[in-house]
C-alpha cells in the first residue's frame, strides 16, 4: 500500500486570522484505506485545519490560506463545503445534523433522494417527481450494513440512542457516492464505551473498503487501537507524523503537551498543609461542561490549577461551587458546609468568582467601571451604602475610592471610573472583573480562564496580580484554564479534569507525558 | 464641535428638536395663540409625566418597555371611581383615590409580574396583549361594578358606569391650580409640575438604594445578577409592581388635569404615548435615566400639542383634522419605536 498515491495531501498549510498565526506550516497526507489520527490540544489548530479541508466560509472571508491542497495528485480548489463534497471529502459532525422526525432512510438520503416519474412530473417537469422510496430503503440498508449495523431503516430518528444517531450520520456520509476521505471530528466524545468500540470497528470496516479516514480525537487509547499513522500538532506547528507501531501513548502525550514552561518566580510559598476547602462528589449540570462527581481538597494559601481539555467539565467546578449553575454534592469551607445553588451563601462564606464568560456573566456592560466593581458587595454585604431612616443610598465617595484603588493596583486603562465597561478592551474588562471579585474581600478566589482573549501585557498583569494576592495576603487562589502552560507557570498543584471526573492532581513540575496522559483520561481508567 | 454635541444629545433628539422648532415657526407664522399653546404643552407635560415615569422601573428590572400599563391604569380608574362614588371632593378625594390605588395596583402588578416572569424574552409583546385583554375584560367590569352614585351610572338604567365621568365639582385640576401663576398670558400649573417632580425624585432616590442598584444590575445583565446572588425573579416582580403602581397614580393625576375619568376602550392605547415619550427622550429597552423621562415627555407632548393646530390650519376640512391627529401621533410613536434599540 505504500506504493499507492495518497488521496489527499495538504502541504505546508499556513493560516492567519488578523495577524494571529494559527497554522504555521502543517502537512498531512492520507492514503486509501488508512486511518490517520490527528491529535492536539484545544487551540492547537485542529479545527482551523478542518475548516480549510471543508472550504468553510470563515477561512475565505479572512483571506484564505497558504499552502498546497492536493487531491489524488491534482491540485484542488475548495472554496465551499459543496466543493469539498464534490471532491469526495465527507465529514461526520460532532453534533448530529439529523432531522428527528424523519426515518433513518429519509435522513440518509436527505436532499439526494432517488426520484421517479409520475403523471404530474411528465407534465410539469422535474420538480414534481416523486421519491423512489424502495430505492431509498435499499440504499440506506446497504450503507447501514457496511457499518455492521442491523436496524430497520424505517425507524424514526427521534428517540434513537445517541450511538445509533452517530451511525446514521456516518451512513449518510458513506452513502454519498464517491466518498474518498471521511473525517471524524471527535466522534466518540458523546458515546458510551461500548458504542465507541462499535464505532471504531465500523471505522476499520470502512478503511478496509479503501476509504481514507482522518480521525480527530483526544482519547489516546483509541488512537493507539485503530490508527495506522498519527500526526501531532501543537500551537499551529506540525510536530511529527509517525507510524503508530513505532510509538506509544506516553510519547504522544508528551508531544501533544510539550511546551517550554516559563515558571514565574514565586518569592514565598504561602501554601500550608491545612485544607481550606473540601469538595466531595460534586456534580454540576452546566451545559457543555458537565461535572460528573469530583472530590478533592484545596489547601489553605495555595494556588491550585484546574486544567483539562475543553468540554470536559473543568469550567463547571467553579461555576457549581459559586451557585451559577445547578450543583449537587458536598462542599465544606473552613470546616463549615456551604449551601450549594445559592451564590449569596457562597459569597458570604468568603468565596469569590471571576467567570470565564466575561461579557456574558462577568460584567454589566452598560454600567460604569466603579458600579461594576461594587454591585455584589452592595447587595450581599450592604457595603458602600449610607443608611437613612427607612432607605439606603449608595455611598458615592466610597465607591469612587474603591474604584480608584483598583484602577491603580491593576493598571486599568480607562478614561476614569465612570467610563462604561463596554468601551474597555478585553484585558481591561478582565481586570474590572478581578477587581469586582476582590472588592468582596474573599478568602478564596476562583478565577476561570483569566487570560482568554487578552493581550500579552494584560495577561502578565493578571497572573502577577493573582500571585501577589496569594503571597501578600495569603489568599487561596484557584485558577481554571485551558492553557496548561499557563497553569504550570503559576500554580503549586494542578488538578486535571477529564470527562467530568478528576483524572488526577499533579505538581506543576510533573512531566509533560504525565499531564498528557491525565488529559486523555487514561490514568483514570487504570484506577477503575 | 457640532458633531460631538450632536453625539452627546443623540441624533434622534436632534431630529425631533429641529422638527419641533419648525412646527413652532409654522404655528407662529399661522398666527396661532402661542401663549395658549405654551400653557397646553406645560399641562400635558405634567399630566403625562408620571405615566412615562412608569416605564423606568420596568426598563431597569429588565422586562423592557411596559406595554401593559393598562393594568395599572385600570387599578387607578377603579380607585378614582370609588372616591367619586363616596362623594369625596378636593384634596381628600384625590388623596383617597391615590392611596386606594396603591394596594389595588400592587395586587394587579403582582399577578402581571408573575406572568412576565413566565414569559421571559417576550415581555413586551405579552405586555401589549395583557393590556388589551385587561381593558376588554374591564368593559364588562365597568358595567357590573356596584357603584351607585348618579354622577357615575347611566341615568336611565341606573346601573353600569358611564363612558366619561366628569371630575367637575370633585377634584378637577386640583393639582394644576395649586400655586399656579401667570407669566404674561401663560399659566404655569405649579402643583402639577411639583407632583411630577416629586415622583421623579422618589424614583431617583429609589434607583440609588441597595434594591434599586440590584434591579439595575438585573436589567443590564441577568447572568451577572445571578452570579452576584441577586434574586432575579424577585427584582423583576418588584420592578413590575412599581411600574404598575406608578401607572395607577399616573392616570389619576392625568384625569384631574384632563377633567374626566375615561372608561371602557379609552385605556386601550394609552401605553403607546409613554413608551414613545421615553424612547424619544433617549432610553432604550434596557437603559433609562430619569432625564430621559423628563426630556422625552416634554418633546413628545410639545410635538403633539403644536402639530395638531398647525395641521388643522393647513387642512381645515372637518374629517381631516381627526385623520391628521392620528397620522401625527402614530407617526411620532412609530419613529420612537424604531429607536428602541438605543444608540449604538
Amino acid at each position: 500500500m505504500d506504493m499507492q498515491k495518497p488521496i489527499l495531501e495538504l502541504k505546508n498549510i499556513k493560516k492567519e486570522y488578523y495577524g494571529n498565526k494559527v497554522l504555521k506550516g502543517v502537512s498531512l497526507d492520507i492514503y486509501p484505506g488508512e486511518i490517520h489520527c490527528l491529535v492536539g490540544e484545544n487551540g492547537a489548530g485542529k479545527s482551523t485545519l478542518m475548516n480549510i479541508l471543508f472550504g468553510m466560509s470563515v477561512i475565505h472571508e479572512t483571506g484564505g490560506f497558504e499552502g498546497e491542497f492536493i487531491i489524488e495528485g491534482k491540485p484542488a480548489v475548495i472554496k465551499t463545503p459543496n466543493d469539498a463534497l464534490e471532491n469526495g471529502i465527507g465529514m461526520v459532525h460532532q453534533e448530529f445534523m439529523l432531522i428527528p422526525g424523519f426515518t433513518i432512510a429519509e435522513n440518509i438520503k436527505l436532499n439526494r433522494e432517488p426520484l421517479k416519474n409520475n403523471a404530474l412530473s411528465r407534465v410539469f417537469g422535474k420538480s414534481m417527481k416523486s421519491l423512489d422510496t424502495e430505492k431509498m430503503k435499499s440504499d440506506a440498508k446497504e450503507s447501514l450494513m457496511k457499518l455492521g449495523m442491523d436496524i430497520d431503516e424505517q425507524t424514526i430518528v427521534k428517540g434513537l440512542p445517541v450511538g445509533y444517531m452517530q451511525f446514521v450520520e456516518i451512513a449518510r456520509e458513506i452513502d454519498k457516492k464517491g466518498v474518498k476521505v471521511l473525517v471524524f471530528d471527535e466522534p466518540t466524545a458523546v458515546l458510551t464505551e461500548s458504542e465507541a468500540d462499535k464505532l471504531l470497528e465500523a471505522m476499520k470496516h470502512l478503511a478496509a473498503e479503501g476509504i481514507g479516514i482522518l480521525f480527530i480525537t483526544h482519547r489516546l487509547d483509541e488512537v493507539m487501537a485503530v490508527s495506522k499513522r498519527i500526526t501531532v500538532i501543537r500551537d499551529g506547528n506540525h510536530i511529527q507524523t509517525m507510524n503508530t507501531c513505532d510509538t506509544d501513548v506516553v510519547k504522544i502525550a508528551e508531544l501533544m503537551v510539550g511546551r517550554k514552561v516559563e515558571k514565574i518566580e514565586r518569592k514565598v510559598n504561602a501554601s500550608s498543609d491545612e485544607d481550606i476547602m473540601e469538595i466531595k462528589n460534586l456534580k454540576v449540570s452546566m451545559p457543555g461542561e458537565l461535572v460528573k462527581g469530583v472530590s478533592f481538597s484545596i489547601k489553605k494559601g495555595e494556588i491550585l490549577g484546574i486544567g483539562g481539555l475543553a468540554g470536559q467539565g473543568k469550567i463547571g467546578i467553579a461555576n457549581g461551587i459559586m451557585g451559577v449553575y445547578k450543583a449537587r454534592g458536598e462542599v465544606t469551607f473552613e470546616g463549615k458546609p456551604i449551601k450549594l445553588n445559592d451564590p449569596q451563601a457562597s459569597m458570604s462564606a468568603g468565596l469569590s468568582f471571576v467567570s470565564e464568560d466575561r461579557r456574558g456573566v462577568g460584567l454589566l456592560l452598560g454600567m460604569s467601571i466603579e458600579e461594576n466593581m461594587v454591585v455584589p458587595s452592595i447587595y450581599n454585604f450592604k457595603k458602600y451604602l449610607k443608611k437613612f431612616l427607612i432607605f439606603t443610598q449608595k455611598d458615592t465617595k466610597a465607591i469612587r475610592e474603591n474604584a480608584l484603588k483598583y484602577i491603580d493596583m491593576l493598571d486599568i486603562r480607562c478614561t476614569g471610573p465612570t467610563q462604561p465597561v463596554m468601551r474597555l478592551s478585553g484585558g481591561n474588562q478582565q481586570k474590572v472583573c478581578i477587581a469586582r471579585a476582590l472588592t468582596l474581600e474573599p478568602k478564596i478566589i476562583f478565577v476561570s480562564e483569566p487570560t482568554r482573549g487578552i493581550d500579552i501585557g494584560a495577561k502578565k498583569i493578571v497572573l502577577e496580580t493573582l500571585i501577589k494576592l496569594n503571597e501578600e495576603y495569603g489568599m487561596t487562589v484557584v485558577i481554571t484554564s485551558s492553557e496548561l502552560a499557563e497553569l504550570r507557570s503559576v500554580c503549586d498543584r494542578i488538578a486535571i479534569i477529564s470527562e467530568g471526573k478528576l483524572s488526577g492532581i499533579l505538581s506543576a513540575e510533573a512531566s509533560d507525558s504525565e499531564f498528557g496522559l491525565l488529559m486523555s483520561g487514561i490514568n483514570k481508567k487504570g484506577d477503575e | 464641535m457640532v458633531k460631538s454635541y450632536i453625539e452627546k444629545i443623540g441624533l434622534p433628539r436632534v431630529i425631533i428638536i429641529v422638527f419641533l422648532l419648525l412646527l413652532i415657526l409654522a404655528a407662529f407664522l399661522q398666527g396661532q395663540n402661542m401663549s395658549m399653546l405654551t400653557t397646553d404643552v406645560l399641562v400635558r407635560f405634567g399630566m403625562n409625566g408620571i405615566l412615562t415615569l412608569a416605564m423606568v422601573p420596568a426598563i431597569l428590572c429588565g422586562t423592557g418597555l411596559n406595554f401593559g400599563i393598562a393594568v395599572g391604569i385600570i387599578a387607578g380608574l377603579v380607585s378614582g371611581i370609588w372616591s367619586i362614588d363616596l362623594g369625596l371632593t378636593g384634596l381628600t378625594g384625590i388623596m383617597f383615590a391615590i392611596c386606594v390605588s396603591v394596594p389595588f395596583s400592587v395586587v394587579f402588578g403582582y399577578l402581571y409580574g408573575k406572568l412576565l416572569n413566565a414569559v421571559k424574552g417576550s415581555e413586551m409583546v405579552v405586555g401589549t396583549y395583557v393590556g388589551y385583554s385587561v381593558v376588554s375584560l374591564m368593559c364588562i367590569g365597568w358595567l357590573v361594578l356596584p357603584f351607585k352614585s348618579p354622577t357615575l351610572v347611566w341615568p336611565i338604567a341606573k346601573a353600569g358606569l358611564r363612558n366619561t365621568i366628569t371630575l367637575d365639582g370633585y377634584y378637577e385640576k386640583i393639582f394644576n391650580n395649586f400655586l399656579s401663576f401667570q407669566i404674561g398670558s401663560v399659566t404655569i400649573p405649579t402643583g402639577l409640575l411639583l407632583v411630577f417632580a416629586l415622583a421623579c425624585f422618589i424614583m431617583f432616590i429609589f434607583s440609588r438604594t441597595k434594591t434599586g442598584i440590584a434591579m439595575k444590575a438585573v436589567g443590564d445583565n441577568n447572568m451577572y445578577a445571578v452570579a452576584a446572588g441577586i434574586n432575579v425573579n424577585k427584582m423583576r416582580m418588584l420592578g413590575t409592581i412599581i411600574s404598575t403602581v406608578l401607572s395607577a397614580v399616573g392616570i389619576i393625576v392625568y384625569a384631574q388635569a384632563f377633567g374626566f375619568y375615561q372608561l371602557y376602550q379609552a385605556p386601550l392605547n394609552m401605553a403607546f404615548m409613554p413608551v414613545a415619550a421615553v424612547l424619544l427622550g433617549g432610553a432604550s429597552t434596557n437603559k433609562v435615566k430619569i432625564s430621559h423621562v423628563v426630556i422625552g415627555t416634554l418633546l413628545f407632548q410639545a410635538l403633539i400639542t403644536i402639530a395638531l393646530p398647525v395641521a388643522n390650519q393647513i387642512a381645515p376640512e372637518g374629517g381631516l383634522a381627526e385623520v391628521s391627529r392620528l397620522i401625527v401621533s402614530n407617526g411620532i410613536i412609530l419613529y420612537a419605536l424604531t429607536q428602541s434599540g438605543g444608540k449604538k
